[in-house]
């Protein structure tokens, strides 16, 4: 059976633009919540999010006139997949310094959005209703489209093996992270350059989101994201891209690369029930928490971390409540849950990746991050939701789980990598 | 003055100067792709408030700067 693990890491978030700033962040439970900047809020009751600052993409850009052809949620993905490619080490061609270690018909990109280039997309609509049809950019479809951050990547990387946008909502970058751990798993390429990308902190997705009733009104960037506290009261806007280099072990082992963890387990379902609310019994989120314990095989006596979906909305975190337990019955009070939304809001299509990457903290640092702004207790979620303060904790697993708009969850299992273990 | 606003035109649509674009450059010679060309002629339409209908026959940056010339007299 190939083993599958991860080699790199990359990121672009609100609490930080490269992999030491985020976990800094993480462990020490500093928010990436502020008032909104990025646009004028006076006509919308949505005051606060959690934006990227600093980002600059001509460091990442070399050929400047890219950059005015790229949606910002292409430039968030290429810059997060420039930082897991070099973290890593992998490449597919050969740079100059260094020869190539990576055939590029096995090298791959799932990399999705949960929306794609909004910006661009409101942009070139206006072009059409104030000037005409003649005036949208030819760039316009290019841009927009929600593969082109897949497609950017691929042709920057020389990735010539299988690539697939994954589009879930906000499931969409566990379900990348999990179909390239199958294809890997199954010999259909030997890496995949995986994760999500999403930068929708513009007016038209805030209004459409407030006005599903999915975001908080909260102005107060502390009582705002509040995942599982009995005061929360919908989620913040977070924006950014994750990227993470999934690889065969002997292929990475052959080239010397460093491991953070391995990937053992992958759960994908739908609820078929509502576009925008769980399954009151959160049957589909159940069912694939279940799915990637299962293929993971994890033992009664191992230790478990769990990083939760945990966006802050009533709806979300007591089905999500209700669903470990309903994997683990009385277990669940031992599992280590946290919400990393409580730092770096809700990052939609981003979020399954970022938040694979903080699961891997507690293999690499031995320690999980917490849910912040944890006040009020609510009798419905009673679990362990490391409130306030990283906590020292080595798990055996951690789990990520994402659940997205039109009913579909995704789980994925990683597990602290053991050179030594046997293949089963 | 055409010539000015074409060049800066241009380094617009680079995102950074280049010294050795001359009026005997081609178009084809800017090493920017099709659908450049094709918001290069959208933005000097634009700017000069006219529209470049004979695109096939602009071969060169002096093409384009001689035809702006004579269409906006």
């Amino acid at each position: 059976m190939r083993r599958v693990v991860i080699t790199g890491m990359g990121v672009i978030s609100p609490v930080g633009n490269d992999l030491p700033s985020f976990k800094d962040s993480l462990i020490n439970g500093k928010s990436g919540i502020a008032p909104i900047t990025r646009f004028d809020t006076s006509e919308t009751k949505i005051k606060v999010a959690a934006q990227v600052e600093n980002f600059d993409p001509k460091q990442y850009f070399i050929d400047k006139s890219e950059i005015r052809k790229t949606d910002l949620y292409v430039q968030y993905a290429y810059a997060a997949a420039l930082q897991a490619m070099n973290d890593s080490g992998l490449r597919a061609i050969d740079d100059g310094e260094n020869s190539a270690n990576c055939d590029p018909e096995r090298l791959g990109v799932y990399v999705g959005s949960g929306i794609g280039g909004m910006t661009t997309f409101y942009d070139e609509s206006v072009k059409l209703h104030t000037r005409g049809p003649s005036r949208v950019s030819p760039h316009f479809i290019p841009m927009m489209i929600g593969n082109i951050a897949a497609g950017t990547i691929s042709i920057k990387f020389g990735a010539c093996g299988p690539t697939l946008p994954v589009v879930t909502a906000c499931a969409t970058s566990t379900n990348s992270i999990g179909e390239a751990y199958l294809a890997i798993k199954h010999d259909r390429a030997d890496a995949i350059i995986a994760g999500g990308s999403e930068a929708t902190l513009t007016p038209l997705a805030v209004a459409g989101f407030a006005n599903c009733f999915a975001l908080s009104e909260s102005d107060d960037p502390e009582r705002a994201s509040i995942p599982f506290d009995k005061e929360r009261n919908g989620f913040v806007m977070g924006e950014g891209a994750g990227i993470l280099i999934i690889e065969e072990l002997t292929h990475a082992q052959k080239r010397g690369a460093k491991i953070y963890a391995e990937i053992c387990g992958y759960g994908n379902t739908s609820d078929a029930y509502h576009v925008t609310a769980p399954h009151p019994e959160a049957n589909g989120a159940t069912a694939s928490i279940k799915l990637a314990v299962k293929e993971a095989q994890i033992g009664e006596n191992d230790k478990i971390y769990i990083n939760a979906h945990g966006t802050s909305t009533q709806l979300n975190d007591k089905a999500e409540t209700l669903a470990i337990k309903k994997v683990f019955g009385e277990r669940a009070y031992d599992i280590a849950i946290s919400s990393t939304k409580s730092m770096t809001g809700h990052m939609l299509g981003a979020a399954g990746a970022i938040e694979a990457i903080a699961s891997t903290l507690t293999f690499t640092d031995g320690v999980v991050p917490p849910t912040i702004g944890y006040k009020i207790p609510d009798p419905e979620c009673d679990l362990d939701y490391v409130p306030n303060k990283a906590r020292e904790f080595k798990a055996d697993f951690a789990l990520s789980t994402s659940l997205g708009f039109g009913g579909h969850n995704a789980c994925i299992a990683l597990k602290r990598f053991n050179a030594d273990e046997r293949t089963k | 003055m055409v010539y000015e606003k074409v060049l800066n035109l241009i380094t617009d649509l680079k995102g950074e100067e280049d010294d050795s674009i001359t009026k005997e450059t081609l178009l084809t010679e800017l090493n920017l792709d099709s659908l450049d060309i094709a918001e290069l002629i959208m933005n000097i339409e634009d700017e000069f408030n006219t529209t470049v209908d004979e695109r096939e026959s602009l071969k060169s940056i002096g093409d384009v700067v001689e035809f702006i010339e004579k269409k906006i007299g």
